[in-house]
């Protein structure tokens, strides 16, 4: 039977959800499912991933206090070792990105990286292409490591009862690397890559102001994030990671809508996994078109006004 | 200070894909290929902290002998001299990525660099995992999705792109360190250098010639289109936008 390890990320001391999506998608496979809590005072997490699981190996140390991928990987494959893991389950975060390729090297695994869905226990499928094509991959190895595209799980409920918290015993290897700082994006805007709205503007909003203008407003009346085209960003009217495409960011909300977006092969290849996708454009001719469950031809500047304005009546 | 950076050869993010009739891989005839744009940015901050701290550039690829046309846009650019690590494997069938570290790895024994750049993923595969796996291999410290690269001394600072913000880390040398696309703008060859780069030397060796061992891990059964977005509908106004948003997709 499949035994399952869920690193799980945290910060401020509370459990992120990406990690309940990741448990998710774990529980697809059946198992046991046992969780991994690295950093220095994470008690408090552990508790709550417990919630969640059978058993939390719980690894407190001054060492671990940042999240740096050379230190955290030797810790996680030994508590993967120790715990006899077959299988070892992150959120396809920036953070789990950075960490699970070197945990793969460290066990000898095979790994499958961004999964949006479980075929049985060693094989999954995976956009590739960014998202342009879909592959279904096998692991080979005995053991294996996978992260998960956060968007495609839902987050995995509690448990009736609480699982055990158990310290691990930590032995810090060496390290190379030192955490100096963290600059927080002071935004009320949510994250563009987990949004479950994003608004998206291009050329047709003719400028810096037009994002200022239409954009921004429409995004925090819906407690959106923004995207844009990347001829936007190259033109510099806006800031290069709110690029979406091929290039950029690739993102699957619930709901896109672009607008002033012709939507070049490099943009639809960033969005379009979206649930719901809406475009208004003046050109009726436009490819985004082809792909938007509801298109509008009109000028931007006449219909985003508007729908702010029917939104607030909501 | 010795770069070692690598580059992929990948099918133009333009290009519209086809999968074969198996499955088994996309229809490359006809495909118009690049270098794999991470990786362009990763040549260029090579550039620029050669610029900055001199030393040599070497760009490091493995594929078959058409990766040459990448190497030598990496040499146009500025790079000094390519290693070309020859097979015909099928890249995205039989060379999963910690069989692409181990490569590079190997080529890192072998020219022991100060400094690898990688671009942070391809834009095929999109895996991620390549530039992490040859650090962890190396037993060096890395930085992933890098913002801004200073090097001061035997030192790296590394700014990336992380979730919700950007995090500083300082990382001894060597390390491995993987562009992301904020990192700086590739600059485009000049005429002189495109003409220099045909003259730049470039090793060939062959795969087998490494004496690497590693059995496949990472297997692709299947390629397949995804399911393609029903051409939706056109509403006629933002009322009737609203109303559909609403009470059919509701969404809002």
């Amino acid at each position: 039977m499949a035994t399952h390890l869920i690193f799980a990320e945290h910060e401020h001391n509370t459990l992120k959800r990406s990690t309940l999506s990741a448990i998710s998608a774990a529980k697809k496979i059946g198992g046991d499912i046992y969780g991994v809590v690295l950093g220095h005072g994470a008690k408090k997490v552990a508790d709550e991933l417990a919630q969640y699981c059978s058993k939390v190996h719980l690894c407190d140390h001054e060492g671990l206090a940042h999240r740096l991928a050379q230190p955290y990987a030797k810790i996680v494959s030994d508590v993967a070792k120790f715990s006899g893991a077959s299988h070892l389950w992150a959120a396809a975060t920036v953070a789990g990105k950075d960490l699970f390729p070197r945990v793969a090297i460290r066990l000898n695994a095979g790994m499958a990286s961004d999964i949006q869905s479980v075929i049985n226990e060693s094989s999954f499928i995976r956009p590739v292409w960014a998202g342009d094509l879909i592959s279904e991959i096998e692991l080979l190895t005995p053991i294996k490591v996978i992260t998960v595209r956060v968007s495609e799980f839902a987050p995995c409920d509690k448990n009736s009862t609480s699982g055990q918290v158990i310290p691990f015993d930590v032995s810090l290897g060496s390290s190379h690397m030192r955490f100096v700082s963290f600059d927080a994006v002071s935004s009320s805007r949510p994250e563009l890559s987990d949004a479950s709205i994003v608004i998206a503007g291009g050329r047709g909003l003719k400028g810096p102001e037009g994002f200022k203008e239409l954009i921004e407003p429409l995004a925090d009346r819906l407690g959106a994030a923004i995207g844009a085209s990347r001829a936007v960003c190259d033109a510099g009217w806006v800031p290069n990671d709110w690029q979406v495409g091929q290039t950029g960011k690739v993102v699957a909300p619930k709901l896109y809508i672009a607008i002033g977006i012709s939507g070049a092969i490099q943009h639809v290849a960033g969005m379009k996994g979206s649930k719901v996708i809406v475009a208004i454009n003046k050109d009726p001719e436009a490819p985004i078109f082809q792909i938007a469950d509801y298109g509008l031809v009109a000028d931007a500047f006449k219909a985003v006004p508007e729908l702010i304005e029917s939104l607030s009546r909501l | 200070m010795k770069i070692l950076v690598t580059v992929k050869r990948v099918t133009d993010y333009e290009a519209k894909l086809k999968v074969s009739l198996d499955g088994s891989d996309i229809i490359r005839e006809g495909v118009n290929m690049i270098m794999n744009p991470f990786d362009e940015i990763a040549v260029e901050e090579a550039l620029r902290l050669q610029e900055k701290h001199g030393g040599e550039i070497v760009v490091l690829s493995i594929g078959n002998k058409d990766s040459e046309t990448q190497m030598r846009a990496a040499m146009a650019m500025g790079v000094d001299r390519g290693i070309l690590v020859e097979t015909n494997l099928n890249i995205s069938q039989h060379l999963d990525s910690s069989f692409a570290a181990k490569i590079i790895h190997k080529i890192i024994v072998k020219e022991a660099p100060d400094l690898v750049l990688m671009g942070k993923q391809s834009i095929d595969d999109d895996n991620h995992q390549t530039a992490e796996m040859v650090a962890e291999l190396w037993g060096v410290g890395q930085a992933s999705q890098a913002n801004t690269v200073t090097i001061k001394g035997r030192e790296a600072i590394v700014i990336r792109e992380a979730d919700g913000g950007l995090e500083t880390l300082s990382i001894d040398l060597p390390c491995v360190i993987s562009a992301d696309l904020r990192l700086n703008e590739p600059r485009y060859a000049p005429l002189p250098g495109i003409m220099k780069a045909k003259k730049k030397p470039l090793d060939f060796i062959q795969l087998g010639d490494l004496g690497i061992e590693h059995k496949q891990q990472v297997k692709l059964n299947r390629l397949v289109h995804p399911v393609s977005r029903k051409s939706g509908q056109r509403v006629s106004s933002v009322t009737e936008l609203m109303t559909k948003l609403k009470n059919e997709a509701k969404v809002i």
